[in-house]
């Protein structure tokens, strides 16, 4: 089990939360032009490196929030947890 | 290389089995190679395999990091099967199960491939209705499909919970009878054993650390044991896709998860196929030796670990209990996770690069080990005609951004959630 420090709620076990991927993709700006090249970054490519992770995750049964958290995807270990609107660096 | 035969055996035994030639070598390195396969799993074995006998290109190497069969083609849940819905994904897998149909012959080594059936349930009218619109798309490409109703498949499995008060009552399933299961380590085993025999190269224990590129053309691999030069280098690393693309400055539609399954302790024979719950993410089948084989989601989040957590398996056992009650006095004998190449559309890719003698073959999600065989048969023409063949002509990169997916689950990108 994974423990996740909401930046709202403090620490909680995994079961609360949901998973929402890569925190790190960037949805192009609709209001300009946008390549098929850019789309396809968008909504497919993705690296999932092995080693530090920056993700997405919902704290689905407390908060609600949609929360950053930086994991190590081969250890597991978390190393920070922001808010989304925060940076992780 | 001495035949596998009850001749054989019987010869032997008065030696103590003392005397059996090895079943592959162990070689150093050559500086050089025709084509390198980087991974060595039942797609790169059956891709050097096929490499040499389809196409007579027996300068090969398949250069491994752990060991053959330790990875994914050790770890998953044997089940081999051809219902799909689309016919790019049936006609591929349906050419698979020609292969394995032959392969213990083919390979001389008893893979074990046992036809048993496999059986989606159906939980809803939806669910049937669907599943007849499955069923006619496989039965137009060639492959066996039965809509079952609720009674039919009260007889083929009379230990499921058909009572009344059970929250997601069996209306029926489809089952393809011709699908089954197979030993693992032994289609792995006899994949290396030919491959080896024919020439093959397995060089084990052998990290890739960086390809060498030269104007847009691939020239070799740099590894733990040196540099090695080739014309061609086709990757079949499943999950670790992503983490040597990454070294040659591509990305892919490609996210890594961890995947789990485990085993109950053994009991008398009482499950004959495969059976999937149509209500939760779990499936069943029973092994050989009598162990319950069973799986169900993903961990649901990126992970290179090959372990995974107990939420998870808690959660598919969950759905587990809900259609078999039996399951709740099996001891569990152990659990295990591989690492998952999940595609952006839940179908494979199998296809060259933008990098001229670098093929990729990766993209198996939750089932590679159903097309070991048609895996390494196309690969291997691929590689060898420097052309998709006709069976992979649809399972290209391309086409995520021309729009031609094959969403056989229409889950989307997310792929943690299927």
């Amino acid at each position: 089990m994974l423990y996740i420090k909401c930046p709202y709620c403090g620490l909680r076990a995994q079961k609360e939360f949901s998973y929402g991927g890569d925190a790190t993709v960037k949805r192009p700006n609709i209001n300009e032009e946008v390549s098929s090249e850019d789309w396809d970054n968008f909504v497919y490519m993705r690296k999932s490196p092995r080693g530090k992770h920056i993700e997405l995750w919902q704290h689905i049964a407390g908060c609600r929030q949609w929360i950053k958290v930086q994991r190590d995807t081969a250890t597991h270990e978390i190393f920070q947890t922001a808010k989304v609107t925060e940076e992780i660096r | 290389m001495q035949k596998y035969s009850v001749f054989s055996l019987i010869k032997n035994a008065f030696s103590n089995h003392q005397n059996w030639e090895v079943a592959w070598k162990d070689p150093t390195p050559k500086s050089e190679y025709d084509v390198v396969i980087i991974g060595g799993g039942g797609h790169g074995l059956a891709t050097a395999y096929y490499l040499a006998k389809e196409h007579n290109i027996r300068n090969v190497a398949i250069i491994e990091k752990g060991w053959i069969g330790g990875g994914n083609v050790g770890r998953n849940t044997t089940i081999i099967r051809s219902n799909f819905m689309y016919d790019a994904n049936a006609r591929f897998n349906e050419f698979g199960m020609d292969l394995w149909r032959n392969l213990s012959q083919e390979l001389n080594f008893n893979v074990m491939f046992s036809p048993r059936g496999i059986i989606n349930l159906a939980h809803s009218d939806a669910q049937m209705n669907a599943y007849a619109r499955r069923g006619n798309s496989m039965r137009l490409n060639g492959i066996d499909a039965k809509l079952l109703d609720r009674d039919e498949v009260k007889k083929l499995i009379p230990m499921a919970d058909f009572s009344d008060e059970v929250r997601f009552p069996i209306f029926g399933g489809l089952m393809q009878p011709s699908a089954g299961t197979a030993r693992h380590d032994a289609v792995a085993w006899g994949y290396a054993r030919q491959a080896d025999d024919m020439g093959v190269d397995i060089i084990q224990h052998c990290e890739v650390t960086g390809f060498d590129v030269v104007n847009g053309k691939i020239k070799g691999i740099r590894t733990s044991r040196g540099d090695i030069k080739a014309k061609k280098v086709g990757l079949c690393v499943a999950g670790s896709t992503n983490i040597l693309a990454e070294k040659l400055n591509m990305t892919l539609p490609i996210e890594t998860h961890v995947l789990q399954a485990c085993v109950s302790e053994p009991v008398k024979p009482l499950l004959d196929g495969v059976v999937t719950f149509g209500a939760g993410h779990f499936y069943i089948s029973q092994s050989d030796k009598g162990e319950m084989v069973m799986g169900g989601d993903l961990d649901g989040y990126n992970s290179y670990a090959q372990r995974g957590n107990l939420p998870t398996i808690q959660h598919v056992l969950t759905g587990g209990l809900a259609l078999f009650p039996f399951l709740s006095r099996l001891k569990m004998l152990r659990t295990w996770g591989g690492i998952m190449d999940m595609s952006m559309d839940g179908s494979p890719i199998i296809d060259k690069t933008h990098i001229e003698g670098l093929y990729l073959n990766c993209g198996w999600c939750y089932g590679g080990f159903k097309s070991t065989p048609v895996s390494g048969w196309t690969f291997a023409h691929t590689i060898a005609k420097d052309q998709v063949h006709e069976l992979n002509s649809e399972l290209r990169l391309n086409r995520f951004s021309t729009g031609h997916l094959l969403d056989e689950k229409g889950l989307g990108t997310k792929t943690w959630i299927g």
